[in-house]
């Protein structure tokens, strides 16, 4: 039962950093059909700057505030230099500029910080660990993961449905073409939630840094689970990928968990974890292909798109 | 997605066809006399990748569908063969049938599926297939796991080590390429190709004239994956060695961008794609180990100025030429 509340804590943070690597990735899509194989990078380039400011300045928060400006400016950058001249281009074309991008920053990275992992200290105010009954420990940081990301999806949230720019972005997301036939910069529109996407997936990538090792290809796997997340949830729907998220985020850690256990039953310990991470990886596909076979549209299909 | 009209004159497609054959079945004799050996090898190489962008030509370019997990196609030949040589039971008269049987069981299963959707979720779930069987091989960890499995010996003909031989594995891969070839351009004239044709530019209308269209894009996409699978069965025989990495998906992009280098739908334009890809990545890692950094830019540059391939960059400098202007 102990292990069971460890792991349900442990999903619950997977899905909400993934909720934020999906959300940006979903809002991209949905508004301006663009597919951006190059989101997975942009969540290591997060990580990668918040290691290196953290490292810099010694103070986890300052760096983090200075990796979230870099990470901003980094995919303002990208969206003048490249992406802008895709928006227009067939699907085919966006995955193989996109993918040609991935090449460059994987390999990029591994030229500027070098191939080993990059370790982030947690920071000294989150050291430690909470009691939470029958002896069992869960560390500070990881409830702070958690709860970063859940305010980051309330933040979310409050702008996409109450402010004026959410409304646009619900708008855009439903109909680009009529939203700038009837006189709203669509350019501009689409720089800002393509600059506010870059910097959720960044901060999901510098807030994992402390937990996970930074590496070059660290953003392939999270961009792969992204997709299935919104495919899940429903493409251009932020309440799609937050349940989307949380359901991966939860049956990934409870799978590879179980599968352990189970496959230890069969095997000895170094080759049940072994498969167990094969199997376990396969269960979300698995959880993918049944939802699209009953629900092509995903479970929370965007209001008003055809 | 607006494309030339692809397999409109027989000329253009023929004749490329037929010199690119006779160029390919000169490579060895020229090697031996030459004494440049490791010709053959590399040739081999490129003829197998050249089979695999074909595969994946079939479904992206006459199809339209754009699959971005077609690498998986090519793993499940390569793990199925490897798996049978360790077992000893790796004869050509059963790994081969048996790469083709997996390989176009996956793609019947994952189809049925996949083809459902489209666009954008088909790229997806495309993508999500191909991770899923990447990690079925890092799984068996009886056969090496993550670190792949080095491979006793290439398959045998009716026991006989044929294969073993250089000149007669780069025959066996020339055929297999040549036939798959005229197989793909055979069944593109055909009414299948036709079909799968007229239901990627509007798949309402083709269903409207009473064609059963996710019948023939299912035909097209399993066929797609038995010829990728027969790749991967000569993969694991040419390399002695399967790995997880062959079904990657860097493996899957790195397709996509041999059939557009080489022009979509254009079937022949898949192995001077092949070629292209492997030249470019020998003349690039002979300058720097870090040759994805050049790499990644040039298909983004190819991306930004061209559209679709080689062949319209021919296109857009003859009208240059002629005064006229793209577009």
């Amino acid at each position: 039962m102990s292990l069971l509340a460890i792991q349900v804590l442990n999903g619950l943070q997977l899905g909400l950093l993934m909720f934020l690597v999906a959300a940006g990735l979903t809002l991209v899509f949905g508004v301006m059909d663009f597919i951006n194989l190059a989101h997975g990078v942009q969540y290591m380039m997060g990580a990668y700057l918040a290691a290196t400011f953290i490292g810099w300045t010694g103070h986890f928060v300052i760096g983090l505030g200075m990796a979230l400006i870099g990470i901003m400016i980094f995919g303002l950058l990208l969206e003048r230099v490249m992406f802008r001249h895709l928006y227009a281009r067939s699907h085919l074309d966006q995955v193989l500029a996109t993918f040609g991008l991935i090449l460059f920053l994987n390999q990029g990275v591994k030229m500027v910080w070098g191939a080993a992992p990059l370790g982030v200290p947690v920071p000294e105010w989150f050291q430690g660990s909470v009691l939470l009954g029958d002896g069992i420990l869960y560390p500070v940081y990881r409830f702070v993961i958690i709860g970063s990301g859940l305010l980051m999806a309330l933040v979310l949230w409050l702008v996409v449905e109450k402010t004026r720019l959410g409304m646009l972005v619900r708008a855009g997301a439903s109909n680009a073409t009529m939203l700038s036939a009837l006189g709203v910069d669509v350019r501009k529109l689409f720089m800002v939630i393509f600059a506010f996407g870059t910097m959720l997936a960044g901060f999901a990538g510098a807030m994992a840094a402390p937990i996970l090792s930074v590496e070059p290809g660290m953003g392939d796997q999270v961009l792969i689970l992204a997709f299935v997340v919104i495919v899940i949830g429903g493409i251009g729907s932020i309440r799609g990928a937050f349940a989307g998220a949380l359901l991966v985020g939860l049956i990934d850690t409870l799978a590879r968990s179980y599968s352990v256990d189970f496959m230890r039953l069969f095997v000895g310990p170094a080759a049940a974890r072994g498969i167990a991470n094969g199997l376990s990886s396969m269960f979300i596909y698995l959880l993918m292909a049944l939802v699209l076979f009953l629900r092509p549209d995903g479970l929370f299909p965007a209001r008003g798109r055809t | 997605m607006s494309s030339p009209l692809i397999f409109s004159t027989k000329r253009s497609s023929f004749w490329p066809v037929v010199v690119l054959c006779l160029g390919l079945a000169l490579v060895p004799v020229v090697a031996v006399l030459t004494k440049q050996g490791h010709w053959v090898s590399l040739t081999t190489q490129m003829m197998i990748l050249a089979l695999a962008a074909l595969s994946l030509d079939l479904i992206l370019g006459i199809g339209g569908l754009l699959s971005f997990g077609h690498a998986a196609f090519i793993g499940l030949g390569a793990y199925t063969t490897g798996i049978l040589i360790q077992e000893g039971k790796g004869d050509l008269l059963i790994a081969l049938p048996m790469s083709l049987v997996v390989s176009g069981l996956f793609a019947f299963v994952t189809g049925i599926v996949a083809l459902r959707t489209r666009g954008v979720v088909f790229i997806m779930i495309t993508l999500a297939f191909g991770q899923m069987a990447y990690f079925a091989a890092q799984a068996l960890y009886a056969y090496g796991g993550d670190d792949g499995l080095t491979l006793d010996g290439r398959s045998t003909v009716f026991g006989l080590k044929l294969l073993s031989n250089k000149i007669v594995f780069y025959y066996l891969t020339f055929a297999c390429l040549a036939g798959c070839l005229l197989l793909l351009q055979r069944l593109s004239r055909a009414r299948f190709g036709r079909v799968l044709l007229g239901a990627r530019d509007n798949a309402v209308r083709m269903e409207t004239l009473g064609y059963d269209v996710f019948r023939v894009r299912l035909m097209a996409y399993v066929l797609s994956g038995m010829i990728a699978g027969l790749a991967g069965f000569l993969l694991a025989n040419h390399t002695e060695f399967v790995s997880p990495a062959y079904a990657a998906w860097q493996r899957s992009g790195d397709l996509i961008f041999m059939v557009i280098i080489g022009g979509v739908g254009s079937l022949w334009g898949a192995v001077g794609g092949a070629l292209t890809y492997l030249l470019l990545e020998e003349g690039l890692s002979g300058l720097t180990e870090h040759w994805k950094v050049i790499f990644g830019p040039l298909i983004i540059l190819f991306v930004l100025l061209t559209h679709g391939g080689i062949e319209g960059v021919v296109a857009r400098l003859r009208d240059v030429m002629a005064g006229g202007r793209h577009d």
